[in-house]
């Protein structure tokens, strides 16, 4: 096990590096002017001179990639004397137009985002499962075609018009939800579980009607196995066969998608926060889009690397746990 | 095949644009200042966001702009994008997936280490941090690259394993033993076989890059303005939402039909396919 887990954790680091590389020469060596590009619309050729110095970016490409990679790890501080701006550990670049680190933007923002993410997690994952296990069970009826119809429809709402129609719908129209306001949880309850109903069935939806999918295309495959066939021929009754042997070889794929999805999900919902107003790291990200603040996007994806490629080998472990089949010998 | 009617019909909408357009008499970048109530904040006169003779769905609030003709350039965008991206998709999907699957090796480890790369990433973020970073040049064509560089390895993974068990089949072994080259054998023996798989696989990723094209835009990466898009229409209509329904109604029906109708189709396409290779 802990030689299975060395290895995974070697090869994740080798493809963050690959990440930091490749987000690096996204924002340094395709633009065209990266001083300008991140000084944003309000600026001097003062400021652009102080970045482009602070920056380092007249050094070669390695040097500067390399300068990038320590202050992840050790922080660092761009340019020197009067000017000279400290960026702690860990350090993923400092956003000029906001004159802040991009990992403490990242850090405040976070649990709004993870708020989002776990809640709509909870629901796709009941919906999904309830759904594809209550689709296969009754295949070829009408509950069956029903569900299959309603996926569909389900995926193919892009999740920002379903957002304003929910909001207009459910907010303006029949008033059953407040407008949404900034309140903590332990101030009004209420109020922050209003707030948050309408993204968490938005992001929902979408991933829900996939798994349910999933789940009954699983299910039909393993019914369809020779040892379902045994197990019937023992004469185990029907509820025996599907706890005892159809539904663990079933779900386990589904861990895995969840692992992913989830992963991609903490690093912040773009479209869902950007929709509803909310302030985490997805709407920062997007903001930073309008803006042109090229620091904060490049941190943003940094991070998101980081969390999928934790989530993988988070995945790789809980599965070689769950599944007999995948166990290693070590 | 309502799905498929409806396609059709986008697809000659956007053929046909100009033409619509001069019917309806209004091109998308034109403002119309008497169809929109300075009074009440640039509000579109009338029921439903302004619909009207002159204005068939309405205008834009605060600019009074042509809902009809912008839905109608707006149709051009999407599919243009889509199509194109689909086609690029397929191509490096198809081809690279061939070479992977049927010589192995070493090439195989590369393409599929790269495949593993591009699919464990949150793609979307990915797109934007690339489309943010590059000028806004040709954003049309920056879109289809950027959507076909994340999109291949789908495909292309669904071919490669495919292209391994056809390489074990005797025709192949057959056309080996006449004499024909890899070349050959790949092109003209295995890529006939992997038809079917192909056009289904085109055609339920062409709903997925309606929605990512239609959402680079809403984020505002895709499409530059005043270049009409379905998603940037709807990503202007978030601050109107509570008070003109209709402006985020028209591209939102348009879309939400557009990715419905290649994604039923794609699935009954596959049924198709499946039950074909079950008999």
């Amino acid at each position: 096990m802990p030689r299975f887990l060395i290895t995974r954790v070697a090869s994740g680091l080798g493809v963050l590096l690959l990440v930091c590389l490749f987000t690096y020469l996204i924002f340094f060596a395709l633009s065209p002017d990266p001083a300008v590009q991140i000084c944003g619309k309000n600026c001097t050729p003062e400021v652009i001179d102080q970045i482009r110095g602070n920056l380092g970016l007249d050094q070669p490409f390695w040097t500067q990639f390399f300068h990038f990679v320590v202050g992840i790890f050790a922080g660092r501080t761009y340019g020197e004397g009067a000017g000279a701006v400290e960026c702690a550990a860990p350090c993923l670049g400092y956003s000029f137009q906001s004159s802040q680190a991009v990992w403490d933007m990242i850090i405040q923002r976070l649990p709004v985002s993870a708020t989002i993410a776990v809640g709509a997690a909870v629901l796709w994952l009941l919906a999904g499962l309830a759904g594809g296990l209550l689709s296969a069970v009754k295949e070829g009826t009408f509950l069956d075609r029903f569900t299959t119809g309603l996926t569909l429809t389900s995926m193919s709402i892009p999740n920002y018009v379903l957002a304003l129609v929910l909001q207009y719908v459910l907010v303006v129209k029949l008033q059953w939800l407040p407008f949404p306001q900034a309140v903590a949880f332990a101030d009004d309850p209420g109020q922050w579980f209003a707030n948050f109903v309408m993204p968490w069935i938005v992001l929902a939806v979408g991933y829900a009607a996939a798994y349910t999918r999933l789940t009954r295309a699983n299910v039909l495959d393993v019914l369809r196995e020779n040892y379902v066939r045994t197990a019937y021929a023992k004469g185990l009754a029907q509820p025996l066969v599907w706890r005892r042997h159809a539904l663990r070889p079933a779900l386990t794929p589904i861990v895995t998608i969840f692992g992913m999805d989830f992963a991609g999900l903490l690093g912040g919902a773009l479209i869902t926060e950007t929709v509803f107003g909310i302030n985490g790291v997805g709407k920062m990200a997007a903001d930073s889009i309008a803006r042109n603040d090229q620091p904060v996007i490049m941190g943003v994806t940094l991070l998101a690397g980081f969390l999928v490629v934790v989530g993988n080998i988070v995945v790789d472990v809980v599965y070689t746990a769950i599944d007999p089949r995948v166990r290693v010998n070590a | 095949m309502l799905g498929l009617g409806y396609i059709v019909l986008v697809t000659l909408v956007a053929i046909l644009a100009p033409v619509l357009t001069a019917i309806s008499g209004w091109t998308p970048y034109e403002f119309d200042q008497t169809a929109i109530d300075p009074n009440l904040g640039g509000m579109p006169i009338g029921p439903w966001g302004g619909v009207s003779a002159e204005h068939w769905f309405g205008v834009e609030p605060g600019s009074g702009r042509d809902i009809f003709a912008r839905i109608v350039y707006g149709a051009r965008v999407s599919m243009s994008i889509a199509l194109s991206a689909t086609a690029l998709t397929t191509v490096l999907g198809v081809s690279l997936g061939l070479v992977a699957g049927y010589f192995g090796g070493r090439v195989d480890l590369v393409i599929s280490r790269v495949m593993d790369f591009l699919m464990a990433f949150p793609a979307l973020i990915f797109m934007i941090a690339v489309l943010s970073a590059l000028p806004a040049g040709n954003r049309s064509t920056l879109l289809v690259v950027v959507i076909s560089v994340f999109g291949w390895p789908y495909l292309a993974r669904i071919v490669r394993g495919q292209t391994m068990s056809l390489a074990q089949r005797e025709f192949v072994e057959a056309a080996r033993a006449a004499g024909a080259s890899g070349t050959r054998i790949v092109f003209r023996e295995i890529l006939p076989n992997l038809r079917s798989t192909i056009i289904v696989m085109a055609t339920l990723a062409v709903p997925g890059y309606v929605g990512t094209e239609a959402g680079l835009s809403f984020l505002g990466v895709g499409v530059v303005p005043p270049e009409p898009s379905w998603g940037q229409m709807i990503a202007a209509s978030v601050k109107w939402y509570a008070v003109d329904p209709a402006y985020f109604v028209f591209p939102g029906v348009c879309l939400f039909l557009l990715v419905l109708s290649f994604t039923v189709l794609g699935d009954r396409l596959r049924a198709v396919v499946d039950a074909q290779e079950g008999r």
